[in-house]
């Protein structure tokens, strides 16, 4: 479970508004997708939520702490010159994942996103496409029970990218809760059990998702943006 | 407390892996090592001013630029794929990130100074060996303070333009008390003077040690948030 109460966070001089007053509670199992165009703050709110960046004003809550929360960025914060197998046992360390478990897990991982055979090469040695698989498992290595996607998708190609939604949507009926960021409604709307509106730091529109379908999503984004 | 050591082990053991990996810093700072004491070894005027009097301060000016590449590279692994954004969404303390980075450093920093030891016995032809053991003393307790402070200012800079530029102009000021005193101790040392001469210079060694890891420990967090 995770929680916003009027976050809001400006940068720079004069001061720019990156989030106005954004509130929400999201339940775990639920998927909040996040639309927004760039610079409307879908980043901000994300780092906000991880802890990365402290708000001027309201708090985030996150059950568990900053140790269930699983981030995937626009980065892969992988190590290049580390091998994919490398870096998820680092990575595991840092998040408290027992010794005997480690290896074991990175394995299953890498085996489950399709970089079984990849687990010895270093990860400057991948495709763009294949570093965002093992950035993946590097969020999930510690069994996360928040996900916080960031423009996911990026660098994915269609079969990787179905194989990702549905390794989010086992997640999310696994009891874990996610908000997903995006600036392209097709890719999130299916994942989604709530959607949010961002535009300009601030939540234009909430609500569950309920039966609506990827057009008519896309069409009440497009009158928030246009409106907002 | 075994929780910090852990994830600061973690971290450093990850850095000198990567060093290992690429040893593209560790040989471009003995490179520059060797560099700056051949420079040295040519610009001078061995009949103007004996080479004991101004091997002292040869040694340490060459320790400090050669620590410079070293704590430049500390943190600029961490910018690539936003490594650092990783750490500090990760559920460790910031003091284990300083540790780790600074024992990283540590390490890194002795094994250039043990080849600018080597190279600098060479060239000056100065009786190193028979004062080996309290030589090595003087560098290690030197190093740490210069060190400590260094990884500091690396965290500091390292977002912001220019950080290869920034880092000297930040750190050479705090290191001018360290190198006065390890200068007078490496240079009473190598004039073959008792050890009691050098202890004063080794006690304000280890007092600026104990301050500034203490305070850069403390400081540190503060560098790295957003």
């Amino acid at each position: 479970m995770l929680s916003a109460e009027g976050l809001t966070h400006a940068f720079g001089s004069p001061p720019v508004r990156a989030l106005d007053g954004i509130s929400f509670r999201l339940e775990s199992g639920r998927t909040l997708a996040v639309f927004g165009p760039n610079g409307a703050g879908k980043t901000t709110l994300l780092k906000v939520l991880a802890g990365l960046i402290r708000p001027q004003a309201g708090h985030a809550h996150v059950q568990g702490g900053r140790r269930a929360i699983g981030w995937i960025g626009h980065q892969s914060h992988l190590y290049s010159h580390l091998t994919v197998r490398e870096n998820l046992l680092f990575w595991a360390s840092l998040y408290g994942v027992p010794e005997p478990q480690r290896g074991a897990r990175a394995d299953d991982l890498m085996q489950r996103l399709g970089l079984g055979d990849r687990a010895t090469q270093p990860v400057a040695a991948l495709s763009r496409g294949l570093v965002q698989r093992a950035a993946i498992a590097r969020a999930l290595v510690h069994e996360p029970g928040v996900l916080l996607l960031d423009e996911p998708f990026t660098g994915l190609d269609l079969a990787a990218a179905g194989e990702f939604r549905r390794l989010i949507a086992e997640l999310a009926r696994g009891g874990r809760a996610v908000v997903l960021a995006t600036h392209n409604v097709d890719e999130g709307v299916e994942l989604a059990t709530e959607i949010a509106f961002l535009h300009r730091g601030r939540f234009v529109e909430v609500a569950p998702r309920g039966a609506r379908g990827p057009a008519e999503i896309a069409a009440a984004y497009r009158r928030a943006v246009a409106g907002g | 407390m075994a929780e910090l050591l852990r994830h600061a082990w973690a971290i450093a053991r990850k850095d000198l892996l990567l060093e290992f990996r690429t040893r593209t810093a560790i040989l471009s700072a003995a490179v520059f090592t060797a560099l700056v004491l051949v420079v040295f070894n040519f610009g001078r005027d061995p009949t103007a001013v004996p080479t004991l009097t101004i091997a002292p301060s040869i040694l340490w000016v060459t320790f400090s630029f050669a620590g410079m590449v070293a704590l430049n590279r500390a943190f600029q692994l961490e910018l690539e794929n936003q490594a650092l954004d990783g750490l500090l969404l990760a559920p460790i303390s910031r003091y284990s990130l300083y540790l780790g980075k600074l024992a990283a450093n540590l390490v890194f920093v002795a094994a250039v100074e043990t080849i600018g030891l080597f190279l600098f016995a060479l060239f000056f032809d100065v009786p190193i060996w028979r004062v080996l053991e309290p030589l090595v003393g003087v560098i290690a307790l030197a190093t740490v303070g210069f060190i400590a402070v260094g990884t500091l200012f690396s965290a500091m800079v390292i977002r912001t333009r220019f950080a290869e530029l920034m880092l000297p102009v930040l750190l050479l000021p705090f290191l001018i008390p360290p190198l006065v005193w390890a200068v007078q101790a490496t240079g009473a040392l190598l004039a073959a003077r008792p050890l009691s001469e050098v202890t004063g210079s080794l006690k304000l060694l280890a007092a600026y040690d104990i301050v500034f890891v203490a305070l850069a420990t403390f400081l540190f967090p503060a560098t790295v948030e957003q």
